[in-house]
C-alpha cells in the first residue's frame, strides 16, 4: 500500500509498507527528517485501518526525547501506540518538530469505531528490525521500521 | 535456508557451527524440508543469539522458526547467571507469555450443530477482541499490583473460576517472584480495562472438534475423546505486555554500552541477570506473565458465561495453559552437572517430559500438555512433552504453524470475504470485525503445521496426542 500527499509545490511526502516475513514494515519519505516522522505514523495507522476513514477530530500532544535519530522515531512511533490504547483511538494527522534530541508533536484523531474503521490487526510495538533514519542521496529523509502485529 | 551451510548431525538436528562471535553452536531441529523453507534470517538470527554473554550449550531453533526480533521466533537459549549470562527483552518479545489454553467440554459434535452459528454470534459478542476493545474489569492501581503478583490465581479468588483450573496452569497459576513495582506506569495504564481481552493478529478463541487421536492412553489421562468438543484460547499480555517490552528493550539498548556488551543487533538487548537493570525486567516480565494467566483465566470466564447459557450441559474443564514466550528460572543437566538456567523461549513451547519436579499428578506420569496452535482453516495439535526433550533443547518444542507469507502478501492474494465463505462451506464460522484482519490471517498465509508438529514429533521434542480441527474461531 502507498499513500502520496503533495506538500508543497515540487517535493511529495510519502508513506508505504515494506515486507517482513512474520510482521509489516512502515516507512515514511520526505523533503524533511520531521515530514519523514508524519508520513511513518500515517503509514502506522495504515496497518491497522485506511488513514483516509479517521476524521481528524480530536488533538493530542506528544513529546519525547532520545538519544539519536533512529530512537527519537521508535519514541514516537511508541507514544502513539501508547495514546491509541489508552485513549482507544486513532490518528491520521501529525505535525511533528523536532530539535536535537527532542520531538514535539501534535496528533489529531478519533475514537476507534469498529463499524466504521475496520480495524485489521493490532500493533503491538515498534521494533528495532529494519530501523533507520537517514537523508538520501537526493536530499530526501526517509523514517522507517518493522512493527509487531 | 542454503542447507549446505549447515552440518547434519541426525535427520532432525542440523548445526550452525561456531563461527565468528559465536561462544556456542546453533542447532536446528526440524527435517531438511522445513530447512529449506526458513528464511535464511534465521540462521544469522541463531548465530547471533550464540555471540550472548553466558549462553549455555547451544541456541535452538524450533521447527517452526522463521525470521523474528533479534532472537528467530522458534528460538530458545539458556544463560548461566554465574558465567555472566543475560536476560533478552527481545529474548521473550513484545508478547509476555503469549501463550494457548485449551478447555474441554464433554460435548459432542452434535451438541453443538444445532446452535452452531448462535454460539459463533454469541461469542462474537461476548468475547472483547480486536482494536479498540475493552474488557469488562476496571482495575485500580491497588487491584492492577494484586493481578501482577497473583496471576490465574488473582482471578480465581475474584471468582473467575475455580482451583481446579489452577492446577492446569503452567506455574499454577501464578509465576513467582513477580515485581510490580518495576513495571511502569504507562504499561499499567494501558492494562486498566484490557484484562479479558482477546487482541488481534494471530489471537483467536477457537471451537474445535477432536478430529484424531494419537496417542490413546495419554489422550485418555488428559481427558481427550476423539469426536468431542474442546476450546482454545490464543493470547498474551495484552498492553501491559507491549508495553514492558517496549520500555525495557530501550533501556538495556541505552544501557547496553555501561553494561559492557556487545550487541549484535539492537533488538538483542540484553542485560546481565546479576545486573539490576536484569532484575528490574525479570520481575517485570514475570508480571507481564501472570498478566497473560489472569487475562486467559478472565477469558475463559466469559466462555464459561456464554456455554452456561447457550449449552448449560457442558463442563468447561481446563485441559491445560501453556506459555510460549517466556524467560524462566529452570533446573537442567548440561555436560553432566546439574545447573539453574534462565531459558528463553521466544516463541516456543516448554515440554516438560515425564516426572518433572514441576508435574503434578496425573501429568506427572505423561509430560505436560503442549499445546500448538494452527490456523483457523487447517488444525491445532495436542502433544506431550518427552523425557528426551531435556537432553535435545531444554525441554522445549514448537509453538505453532509460522507464518510463510508476509501479511502484505496475504492481503493481495486474498480477499477477508472470499476466505470466509470458503472455511463456511467447509463448515468452519468465522467471526472477525475485520475482512482485512481475516485475509492476511488466511490459512494459505502460514506454514504446513501438520509437518511442523510431525517433525516434533519425529524429533522428540514432544510427542503426538491429539489433532483438533476448528470450528468456529472468533479472531480480533
Amino acid at each position: 500500500m502507498v499513500g502520496i500527499i503533495v506538500a508543497g509545490d515540487t517535493v511529495t511526502a510519502r508513506w508505504e509498507h515494506f515486507e517482513h516475513r512474520a510482521d509489516i514494515g512502515i516507512r515514511g519519505i520526505a523533503a524533511t527528517k520531521e515530514e519523514a516522522f508524519e508520513q511513518t505514523a500515517v503509514a502506522l495507522t495504515a496497518v491497522i485501518t485506511e488513514p483516509a476513514l479517521v476524521e481528524p477530530e480530536e488533538k493530542i500532544e506528544i513529546s519525547c526525547r532520545a538519544s539519536d535519530e533512529e530512537m527519537l522515531l521508535i519514541d514516537w512511533l511508541s507514544k502513539l501506540l501508547y495514546e491509541m490504547d489508552t485513549r482507544k483511538m486513532l490518528f491520521s494527522r501529525f505535525e511533528v518538530r523536532i530539535e536535537q534530541d527532542v520531538l514535539t508533536a501534535a496528533a489529531w484523531g478519533e475514537k476507534t469505531d469498529v463499524s466504521k474503521h475496520r480495524p485489521a490487526v493490532e500493533v503491538k510495538a515498534a521494533t528495532y528490525t529494519s530501523l533507520s533514519v537517514r537523508q538520501q542521496q537526493d536530499q530526501t529523509w526517509l523514517a522507517q521500521c518493522v512493527v509487531d502485529v | 535456508m542454503n542447507i549446505r551451510q549447515l552440518k547434519k548431525r541426525s535427520e532432525y538436528e542440523w548445526v550452525i557451527q561456531r563461527e565468528g562471535k559465536m561462544r556456542v553452536p546453533a542447532v536446528i531441529v526440524a527435517d531438511e524440508t522445513l530447512i529449506r523453507e526458513m528464511d535464511e534470517k534465521v540462521r544469522e538470527q541463531a548465530g547471533n543469539v550464540c555471540a550472548l554473554p553466558g549462553i549455555v550449550k547451544a541456541c535452538y531453533v524450533m521447527p517452526d522458526a522463521h525470521w523474528g526480533y533479534g532472537f528467530p521466533i522458534g528460538g530458545v537459549a539458556a544463560f548461566d547467571a554465574d558465567k555472566g549470562g543475560v536476560v533478552s527483552a527481545g529474548g521473550v518479545g513484545f508478547d509476555i507469555s503469549c501463550g494457548v489454553r485449551t478447555l474441554l467440554t464433554g460435548l459432542a459434535l452434535d451438541d453443538i450443530e444445532s446452535v452452531k452459528k448462535k454460539l459463533a454470534d454469541m461469542l462474537a459478542r461476548k468475547i472483547p477482541a480486536g482494536v479498540g476493545s475493552r474488557g469488562k474489569l476496571r482495575l485500580t492501581p491497588a487491584t492492577m499490583d494484586d493481578m501482577l503478583s497473583g496471576g490465574a490465581r488473582w482471578a480465581v479468588k475474584n471468582g473467575y473460576g475455580t482451583n481446579e483450573d489452577l492446577e492446569r496452569i503452567e506455574e499454577h497459576g501464578c509465576m513467582a517472584g513477580a515485581k510490580p513495582l518495576f513495571v511502569s506506569d504507562q504499561a499499567k495504564k494501558r492494562q486498566r480495562d484490557e484484562v479479558g481481552t482477546l487482541g488481534s493478529g494471530n489471537h483467536y478463541l477457537e471451537i474445535q472438534l477432536i478430529a484424531e487421536i494419537f496417542d490413546e492412553k495419554i489422550a485418555d489421562i488428559f481427558g481427550l475423546k476423539k469426536g468431542q468438543i474442546a476450546i482454545s484460547i490464543h493470547c498474551g499480555s495484552r498492553g501491559l505486555g507491549h508495553q514492558i517490552g517496549t520500555d525495557y528493550l530501550k533501556k538495556m539498548v541505552t544501557d547496553a554500552k555501561s553494561l559492557g556488551i556487545d550487541l549484535p543487533e539492537r533488538e538483542l538487548a540484553c542485560a546481565p541477570l546479576n545486573s539490576s537493570l536484569g532484575k528490574h525486567y525479570l520481575g517485570a516480565m514475570r508480571a507481564g506473565i501472570n498478566c497473560a494467566l489472569a487475562n486467559r483465566q478472565v477469558l475463559t470466564h466469559l466462555l464459561r458465561e456464554t456455554f452456561a447459557d447457550i449449552l448449560p450441559k457442558a463442563n468447561l474443564k481446563l485441559m491445560y495453559d501453556v506459555s510460549h514466550n517466556t524467560c524462566k528460572l529452570e533446573r537442567h543437566h548440561v555436560n553432566g552437572k546439574t545447573k539453574d538456567l534462565f531459558v528463553h523461549r521466544k516463541g516456543a513451547t516448554r515440554s516438560f517430559g515425564p516426572g518433572y519436579p514441576e508435574l503434578t499428578g496425573q501429568l506427572k506420569k505423561t509430560g505436560q500438555p503442549v499445546l500448538i496452535g494452527g490456523t483457523m482453516g487447517t488444525a491445532s495439535y495436542v502433544l506431550a512433552g518427552t523425557s528426551e526433550s531435556a537432553s535435545i533443547a531444554f525441554a522445549s518444542s514448537c509453538h505453532g504453524a509460522g507464518r510463510s507469507m508476509s501479511r502484505h502478501q496475504a492481503k493481495r492474494q486474498w480477499r477477508g470475504q472470499d476466505v470466509m465463505n470458503s472455511l463456511a462451506s467447509r463448515g468452519i464460522l468465522i467471526r472477525s470485525p475485520s475482512f482485512r484482519g481475516v485475509a492476511e490471517e488466511a490459512p494459505g498465509a502460514y506454514k504446513d503445521v501438520t509437518a511442523v508438529v510431525e517433525a516434533a514429533h519425529q524429533a522428540n521434542l514432544s510427542c503426538k496426542v491429539a489433532k483438533l480441527k476448528p470450528l468456529i474461531c472468533i479472531k480480533g
